[in-house]
């Protein structure tokens, strides 16, 4: 299975983690990668709050530059996800806006045409063209006594309306249950961990990550597993602070869905970015899975 | 104040709409309020966007760029799934956040800095950098807070997640051409 890749400007140093554990993950499942050349940022939120026309000619330019033997596109960070599928979906149903858009890309010799890409979160890709059976066949370390919150936040299964629900999303759960471990069903899965506002409004984004890792705590999670880079950097790195602005206590380990699933399929915990989360993951793997060393991962 | 500040005579709600695609639904707000009670910024917001809809009908132009309601949104579509009438209600906050930058009414809220210092970063070297990002953005806008995000960024840098250097793509060129075309098309229609 041949996949163009487009991994985002995240994966490619504060979210190496993510990035490392997806590329190991795929080649054991037979996912073949192929990283766009040259891909540009996908312009995040920021682009759009400022110029829409920009902000999507932008994107295409990423859709413009797969190659033409290849029609699906995997991205793991969610907002890249999101941006890619709805600039494909935008050019797809908007005739007038696709010109526009193709006139700016003309201008550097490229032109898309909406809908010749499928663009595809990589969760999604792993339950549903890998699928149960050759995942449970792969899995030589179970997560056994492991108790995983999956969080998937919100730009992975909204606006796209894709194979999850918007709201009650079952797929990472799924997976997890496939591997082995305890699924933790929490009701703030798909809430919001406040984005760019940890640079804008420290007290309404400290809040809104504050819910999300007491919600976790309450259900007793051993740790949060996150399908996008802007929630691990704010439930991760910003967890301290929280605990400053709160009085609170957490502890709670974040990593990314696809370094467990390495974990699991018993790739070499260092191939897999582990060392990287600010709140170690290290002590809790070790203590639930004695089976499964984790080397010196710092 | 009720202002019709667009120059082609178009009604508030008609501008909002024109600048969104799929817009027309939000003529169709039936006021139930879902998407207020869905945000989970909904209770910083001087208007839900509830309100703020009602607001956009009277034609209160002014009171609605100038509210702080759009720069709470971060984009996280739940009032876009659960609305009823299929409204866009978070591109419509897009479109709003764009007519305040635009018409200078944005204020309180150091997001339009975000936007800007993020853009510009992007149209230079093709690729996000953080940073050049939080290091821009902090010294013009608030430079006591950088003292606090300094360990945060002390323990990134020790864990190989802050780069020091920006990466470029290959063919900046042909990225700022196609940006530099988006804009002129832009700015003509």
């Amino acid at each position: 299975m041949r996949y163009a890749y487009y991994p985002g400007c995240s994966l490619e140093c504060n979210a190496a983690a993510y990035d490392v554990s997806t590329r190991a993950v795929a080649d054991l499942l037979g996912i073949k990668l192929l990283e766009i050349d040259d891909w540009n940022c996908c312009g995040a939120t920021e682009y759009f709050s400022q110029d829409e026309l920009t902000a999507c000619s932008v994107v295409a330019r990423n859709l413009a530059l797969v190659e033409p033997e290849l029609d699906q596109v995997i991205a793991p960070c969610a907002a890249c996800f999101c941006n890619l599928a709805k600039t494909d979906k935008l050019m797809a149903e908007n005739v007038q806006i696709s010109a526009k858009i193709n006139e700016a890309l003309a201008a550097g010799n490229l032109s898309y045409q909406g809908g010749r890409v499928k663009v595809r979160h990589l969760l999604e890709v792993i339950c549903n063209d890998i699928g149960e059976t050759a995942i449970r066949d792969k899995v030589v370390k179970p997560l056994a006594n492991i108790r995983v919150a999956p969080y998937y936040g919100c730009q992975v299964v909204r606006p796209i309306k894709g194979s999850d629900d918007t709201e009650y999303p079952m797929q990472m759960d799924e997976l997890f249950t496939w591997l082995g471990a305890e699924v933790v069903d929490y009701p703030v899965k798909t809430h919001c961990c406040g984005g760019h506002m940890t640079q804008i409004s420290e007290p309404q984004a400290f809040e809104l990550i504050r819910r999300l890792l007491q919600s976790a705590v309450d259900y007793d999670a051993d740790m949060i597993l996150c399908v996008c880079p802007m929630c691990q950097l704010n439930l991760d790195a910003y967890q301290g602070r929280v605990n400053g602005m709160f009085g609170t206590n957490f502890n709670m380990p974040i990593v990314y869905f696809t370094q467990m699933l390495g974990l699991a399929f018993g790739i070499d915990p260092k191939d897999l970015g582990f060392g990287k989360e600010i709140v170690a993951a290290e002590p809790v793997i070790r203590a639930k899975l004695a089976a499964v060393p984790v080397g010196n991962t710092t | 104040m009720i202002t019709t500040a667009d120059k082609r005579g178009l009604s508030f709600l008609e501008e909002v709409t024109r600048a969104t695609p799929g817009g027309e639904q939000l003529a169709h707000c039936l006021q139930c309020g879902s998407c207020g009670g869905s945000c989970p910024n909904g209770a910083d917001m001087q208007y839900t966007p509830r309100t703020l809809f009602a607001l956009i009908n009277a034609g209160e132009r002014e009171k609605v760029l100038s509210s702080n309601t759009m720069w709470c949104c971060v984009s996280c579509y739940l009032c876009t799934t659960r609305c009823p009438q299929n409204i866009p209600i978070t591109d419509i906050m897009y479109s709003l956040k764009r007519l305040a930058i635009r018409d200078r009414l944005a204020k309180d809220t150091d997001a339009p800095a975000l936007a800007k210092t993020f853009t510009g970063l992007l149209d230079k070297y093709g690729r996000s950098f953080e940073l050049g990002l939080a290091s821009r953005f902090y010294l013009f806008n608030k430079p006591l807070a950088m003292l606090k995000m300094g360990p945060l960024g002390l323990s990134m840098f020790t864990r190989g997640r802050m780069s020091l250097i920006p990466t470029k793509i290959k063919k900046l060129d042909q990225l700022q051409a196609i940006i530099n075309k988006a804009r002129e098309i832009g700015e003509e229609s």
